[in-house]
């Protein structure tokens, strides 16, 4: 998927290149939270190389064919996003100078693609799910499944919509669509599977090391004198209200961003942006195709009944699409926080019950490096 | 340890291409490369001169062709996807040897495969007489951000450390009777990768103690500066310019 030169025009590569070079601004700065200050360099470098190694390991399909892993979803989940995105970004780099695997022009094509897209999406929907899903470790391993799943095509849309903008030869946008999406959601099966095995490994041995699973280590109970207490000394838990003051920034201008996007640049949207569409009605597929069941809907075909102006309506249609969505979402996390808040009391308390002793110790084993197994030894 | 050092890209070699200073030489590539990019695919007489300036260089830095074509096989899955545009663009056809073909698929396959073919070439001639450590020196030097640079110099440090690890796991598994023939193996192919990602990620932990032990603060001591003076610079971009020419008449006739 390296893009070469002369694929991607000249204005496009560099918009590209402007976009690459400062998600990577945002990342340094990022990584640095996320591996603790001058750690960054050495592990960030270390696992850039375990990228790069992991690239060449070739996973056998059939008859004789084989693929190898990408490795920008697993990069996410087991380091972090801000790092999974230089780790990246950098084995493409040197990938581009030294092995003239993707061309320099293109080095935004595909630091955009490959490193950009997957990492985000991979993560934003791990997070997502392991939000969600119940507080274990299978639950991290099939967040990880469908995170790695999904990255893979969306870099291929990606990559569509730039070849869409930019590209140098007029091949109709649904067949490169079509054909773009259809292989990497093959391949995006393969990655998915690896990458799932792969977190589940490293979750059996380290959870620790596994970024995306943080949160989900249980507390370390010392049985004494036949009762069960918190042990002291663990790292004390982030601050939650720096964290919400984030979450609602992030919220605010995801907010506002849509909005814009929804009410303003749909203006310029193309008449029939859908490759889909576009295949069907040229190949005249969509001749069968029913109305759907809310077509005399107020909003329509992306439009506002009554409302005359083409863009007016289609900028308010967006606007309010937006709001509705908005709306929906917040009341379904609403209802799963109330539901998790409502049960977790209760199911962590049943669950120290039941595997007290084995959980004490394999949590002192797996942080030994904490100091935690100096204050198991004084209470016994 | 002897020759783990120099990259199986570098041949080593004492020519003028091989003297200039690496950051040069990188800021050359990539204007070449740029001007060759925004070349009109009509004018292909240009990409001919490209080819001959490209081949002028390698003559300079004692590269051989043969060493020079090996290399450029990097490139064949886009060709094969080149090979095909012209079979699924839209607009008016041709017929060649009884097939139909789009014209604009035509000049699309020859835009990717000469604009390609050209940008590997000038990167493997660069990595041909570069060696590592200047290249990293070139991209600081080029004001590429140092935690960056550092980050990639980590990962060629290591990068064959974790690789051989990656084959000694191969070898232990070979030796125990397995061998991945489909699906069904992917477990034990993940648990690899997992025990491999455990292993370099403790790896970087002891790497970055052992740099603190000899007083790392956040960032590489800078021993060799490399300067360059104005007439390396006026050798490096010798060839950027002469691309610009031909791009300049490429453009007007």
């Amino acid at each position: 998927m390296h893009v070469p030169d002369g694929f991607i025009n000249a204005p496009t590569s560099a918009v590209t290149g402007v976009i690459a070079a400062g998600a990577i601004a945002v990342s340094l700065r990022g990584a640095r939270r996320e591996q603790g200050g001058e750690r960054t360099a050495p592990l960030a470098g270390l696992v850039a190389a375990f990228i790069f190694a992991v690239q060449m390991l070739n996973f056998p399909v059939a008859g004789g064919t084989s693929g190898h892993l990408l490795g920008g979803a697993l990069a996410a989940i087991l380091v972090g996003p801000y790092t999974g995105v230089l780790c990246v970004s950098v084995v493409l780099l040197m990938q581009g100078i030294l092995f003239a695997d993707g061309g320099l022009t293109a080095l935004g094509v595909n630091i955009t693609t490959m490193a950009i897209v997957t990492t985000v999406v991979a993560y934003a929907l791990f997070r997502g799910l392991v939000k969600v899903l119940p507080r274990t470790r299978r639950s991290v391993t099939a967040a990880a499944f469908v995170a790695a799943l999904v990255s893979v095509p969306a870099a291929a849309l990606a990559f569509t919509l730039m070849y869409a903008i930019g590209g140098t030869t007029d091949v109709s946008i649904g067949k490169v669509a079509t054909a773009m999406i259809g292989v990497h959601v093959l391949i995006g099966i393969g990655e998915a599977v690896i990458t799932a095995l792969t977190v589940g490994a490293v979750i059996a041995v380290r959870p620790d090391l596994v970024y995306g699973a943080r949160g989900l280590t249980q507390k370390l109970k010392l049985r004494v004198n036949g009762e069960l207490v918190d042990a002291p000394g663990a790292e004390p838990e982030p601050v939650p209200a720096a964290s919400r003051t984030s979450h609602r920034k992030v919220w605010a201008a995801g907010l506002i961003t849509s909005l814009l996007l929804a009410g303003f640049v749909s203006f310029y949207a193309s008449a029939n942006p859908d490759g889909l569409e576009k295949v069907a009605t040229d190949h005249g597929i969509d001749k069968k195709a029913e109305e759907h069941a809310v077509a005399d809907s107020p909003l329509a075909d992306y439009g506002v009944e009554d409302v005359d102006d083409d863009r007016l309506s289609g900028g308010l249609a967006g606007v309010i699409g937006v709001g509705v969505t908005v709306v929906a979402g917040t009341g379904v996390f609403w209802a799963v926080r109330r539901r998790t808040d409502d049960t977790s009391p209760s199911d962590t308390t049943n669950a120290t019950d039941a595997t007290d002793a084995k959980d004490a110790t394999a949590t002192t084993s797996t942080t030994s490096t904490t100091g935690t197994t100096s204050t198991t030894g004084t209470s016994v | 340890m002897g020759a783990g050092h120099a990259h199986k890209l570098y041949r080593h070699g004492h020519s003028p291409v091989h003297g200039l200073p690496p950051h040069t030489k990188l800021a050359a590539v990539f204007a070449f490369v740029v001007v060759v990019v925004s070349t009109p695919r009509e004018a292909m007489w240009a990409f001919g001169l490209y080819a001959v300036l490209l081949g002028a260089v390698a003559c300079v830095a004692h590269v051989p062709a043969g060493f020079l074509l090996r290399r450029l096989l990097i490139e064949v899955p886009f060709v094969a996807f080149a090979v095909l545009m012209p079979f699924v663009a839209e607009g008016e056809r041709v017929d060649v040897l009884g097939l139909s073909l789009s014209v604009n698929g035509l000049w699309g396959a020859w835009n990717v495969l000469a604009k390609g073919t050209l940008g590997v070439a000038a990167s493997v001639l660069l990595a041909a007489t570069t060696e590592l450590r200047e290249l990293l020196l070139g991209l600081q030097r080029l004001r590429l951000p140092p935690l960056l640079v550092q980050i990639a110099s980590f990962m060629i440090r290591y990068g064959d450390v974790v690789t051989d690890e990656m084959r000694r796991m191969r070898i232990a598994r070979e030796s125990r009777g397995f061998e991945a023939r489909g699906v069904r193996h992917w477990g034990v192919l993940a648990k690899s990768a997992g025990a491999l990602f455990i292993r370099s990620y403790e790896r970087g932990e002891r790497v970055h103690l052992a740099m603190l032990s000899r007083g790392y603060a956040g960032s590489m001591p800078v021993i060799d500066e490399v300067t360059a003076s104005r007439a390396q610079w006026s050798y490096a971009l010798a060839l950027p310019c002469a691309a610009l020419l031909v791009c300049l008449l490429g453009w007007t006739l």
